[in-house]
């Protein structure tokens, strides 16, 4: 039932689990995220969890709540922890026929929850194989502290703790690749998404729901505020890091890799980099070598997921 | 029928936590607590109990996986010691602040640096402005009690706070003494059946747990923190005075030993407690009028009932197995904060002793003892405080 693909209308006819109010900044990525891992999961009852960060303060602020549906929030480095205990106790009570349900466990995490300070609670939960699934929406950031630098902030960015100066060109070190940690935990599935690519995205969490076990699904979430970008381009930024394959669309299913989507015409990272504030000291002749280096990281990884790929068809 | 059994500190709190038998515990190796949790496991292996174990990669993950389990609707335990306390410490304040009833044993241990695998209660006296509710023990005994009662004190309707039972570290946890332990049955019917409050997994009522609260509220919900901690002497004793009939063995906020009509008095925690009734007996069987207060209820302190045993004496001297550095014992600290409102008080002094498991000796609490006796007789004081039991 939920690995079935859903047409649009019939997304449209489930209930908006989060609800409108929340005091995310317009044009933000994270509530289209939550909105729609919730509709892909509205066959089942779910208990959600958050870490801190953006979309936690903005959805739960006393006396208000967005969610519709049971949710957590104990602290910002601990949401695989905290989920994994809601989890057991679960199990526990079902054991005992206090429950009888088929509840799903969905944890939504900023980066910084997630990459950084959160990191050992997540292989911690991943590793001892709790059945739940975590979908990081990645903005690049510690977005809701005033856009510091995370380990997700991709190479040469202008973040306020890396600040593009005249000695320091912006951040100097490439992006923490998550997805791949979380596949090396061997977890039976592990993807990328884009809210461009919502069919895909949807899917992907269906699919993921469908699965016992320890699931992750990290999606990309542009933020305006951090990226310095349109209020309106959060959509049309996060298709263009799929397709210039800053940001591929793949699977990692019981260690089989396959990519889910592949850009007929793989688009220059510029494309990517340009219409964003944070990229704009990047356009200058002194700093064309981290365009250039870059594009060859993109390209690099780009080929080795293609090449995983290959090993298994 | 009591079963009488030799056992350790930790084995006698695994043996109370499987009689209790918790819907999850979520826990993590650390000396000298390791043994409990060991015993604890084995017995969710042998099918003993119906727990569910976590065994998370740290003692932060530890104390979140258990908000996560109190939240969602059962009863959980834990135990931890030391840094592992400290690790947790931020998540502390969460189970407390979210009014989760969680019991975790604490096998008190010192802090690093340097590093020290012995007891000493730092970790829990770092931890008792946390909002847990703390029972302190002197022996196995009194752990295995304190942990039955500590499920009912916290799990009380009214109350819904976490707690710590402590005990000192390799000193009671490793060490084999006598224990009576009481039927499986009776545990089970004294403890009762959990009584979920606002369960996240009541799924057709859904909960938001740990919301934003900023300077409009968070004033309000900490003094409700402060208010529900006044209602814990009475739930404290009243669980007590249960346990009594149960098990024929007294508690009350603290023990009084000889103090009725003593002039001179030692106010001291947990092992070293044993070894001073002992001094206090001999200082009796001279003819000495001495006594003892052991503090059982720590958090929240019962200032007036401490201030009532202590009004009489000439000279007390507090002995704590932690420092504020920089400050008085934290013992200390409270035992003049309930003093200080009488209009006559005892002249009062401190002592800091076995720190990272340094060995409380009979001859400390003589030479203590002693000092107080000059001290009732001349009213002067030498030194406010002093570490006892260093080498020079």
């Amino acid at each position: 039932m939920a690995t079935e693909q859903l047409k649009l209308r019939e997304l449209a006819k489930k209930e908006v689990l989060i609800t409108s109010g929340h005091r995310l900044c317009a044009g933000c990525g994270a509530p289209i995220i939550a909105k729609m891992v919730l509709l892909a999961a509205a066959d089942y009852p779910v208990v959600a969890c958050s870490p801190t960060g953006c979309l936690e303060v903005s959805t739960c602020i006393s006396d208000y709540t967005a969610w519709k549906v049971p949710w957590i929030h104990s602290a910002f480095e601990n949401a695989g922890a905290t989920l994994s205990g809601v989890e057991t106790m679960y199990r526990a009570l079902k054991k005992k026929g206090k429950i009888d349900k088929e509840v799903k466990f969905i944890a939504i995490g900023g980066d910084g929850g997630t990459y950084d300070i959160g990191l050992q609670s997540l292989s911690g939960a991943m590793e001892r194989g709790h059945d739940l699934l975590y979908v990081c929406y990645d903005n690049g950031a510690y977005m809701n502290t005033g856009i510091q630098r995370s380990s997700a902030t991709p190479l040469g960015a202008d973040t306020t703790t890396s600040p593009a100066g005249s000695v320091i060109p912006g951040k100097l070190q490439r992006r923490k690749d998550l997805t791949r940690i979380m596949a090396a935990h061997n977890i039976p599935y592990a993807a990328q998404a884009s809210p461009s690519h919502w069919s895909d995205f949807i899917r992907k969490v269906r699919k993921a729901l469908s699965i016992k076990g320890p699931k992750f699904i990290n999606v990309i979430s542009p933020c305006n505020r951090g990226w310095r970008s349109r209020l309106d381009d959060a959509i049309q930024l996060s298709r263009l890091a799929v397709q210039t394959c800053y940001w591929p669309l793949y699977e990692v299913e019981d260690g089989v890799v396959r990519v889910t989507y592949k850009p007929r015409e793989k688009k220059p990272i510029e494309e990517f980099l340009k219409p964003q504030g944070r990229f704009k000291h990047l356009f200058t002749p002194e700093n064309e070598w981290i365009v250039k280096r870059f594009q060859e990281d993109v390209d690099r990884e780009w080929e080795r997921l293609q090449k995983e790929e290959s090993l298994y068809t | 029928m009591a079963r009488v059994a030799a056992v350790t500190g930790n084995e006698a709190v695994a043996e109370a936590l499987r009689q209790i038998n918790p819907d999850v515990c979520a826990a993590y190796p650390i000396t000298p607590q390791t043994e409990l949790m060991q015993r604890f496991a084995a017995f969710v292996s042998n099918g003993k109990v119906d727990t569910e174990l976590i065994l998370v990669e740290s003692e932060h993950s530890a104390m979140s996986a258990c908000i996560g389990a109190a939240a969602a609707g059962g009863r959980v335990a834990t135990a931890t010691c030391g840094p592992g306390l400290a690790l947790m410490w931020e998540m502390l304040y969460v189970a407390s602040g979210m009014r989760l009833p969680i019991v975790m044993a604490v096998v008190n241990r010192s802090l690093s640096a340097p590093l020290n695998i012995h007891g000493d209660h730092s970790d829990a006296m770092g931890a008792r402005d946390s909002g847990w509710i703390q029972l302190w023990s002197e022996n196995a005994q009194e752990a295995y009690d304190n942990t039955i009662q500590a499920f009912r004190i916290a799990e009380n309707m009214n109350i819904r706070l976490p707690a710590m039972v402590c005990m000192d570290g390799f000193i009671i946890s490793h060490s084999i003494g006598r224990i009576e332990y009481l039927e499986d049955e009776p545990v089970r019917s004294f403890v009762g059946e959990y009584q979920p409050l606002n369960p996240l997994l009541d799924l057709d009522n859904p909960k938001s747990y740990g919301p934003l609260i900023l300077t409009d509220q968070y004033h309000e919900y900490k003094r409700a923190q402060h208010e529900v901690m006044t209602r814990v002497k009475d739930v404290v004793l009243a669980v007590a005075a249960e346990f009594e009939k149960v098990s024929g063995r007294r508690y009350g906020l603290f023990e009084s030993y000889r103090l009725d009509d003593a002039e001179i008095g030692l106010v001291i925690l947990n092992s070293a407690a044993g070894t001073a009734k002992d001094v206090v007996d001999s200082f009796r069987e001279r003819g000495i009028r001495a006594g003892l207060l052991k503090p059982r209820l720590f958090r929240p302190f019962p200032y007036e009932e401490v201030a009532q045993a202590l009004k009489g004496l000439k000279a007390v001297a507090v002995l704590d197995r932690a420092d504020s550095f920089g400050g008085y014992g934290p013992v200390f600290m409270e035992v003049c904060s309930a003093l200080y409102p009488l209009a006559e008080r005892p002249v009062v002094i401190n002592k800091i002793y076995g720190l990272g498991g340094r060995d409380f000796l009979p001859q400390h609490a003589e030479e203590v003892l002693a000092e107080l006796e000059e001290i009732a007789r001349t009213g002067k004081v030498r030194v406010a405080k002093e570490y006892i039991g260093v080498r020079e």
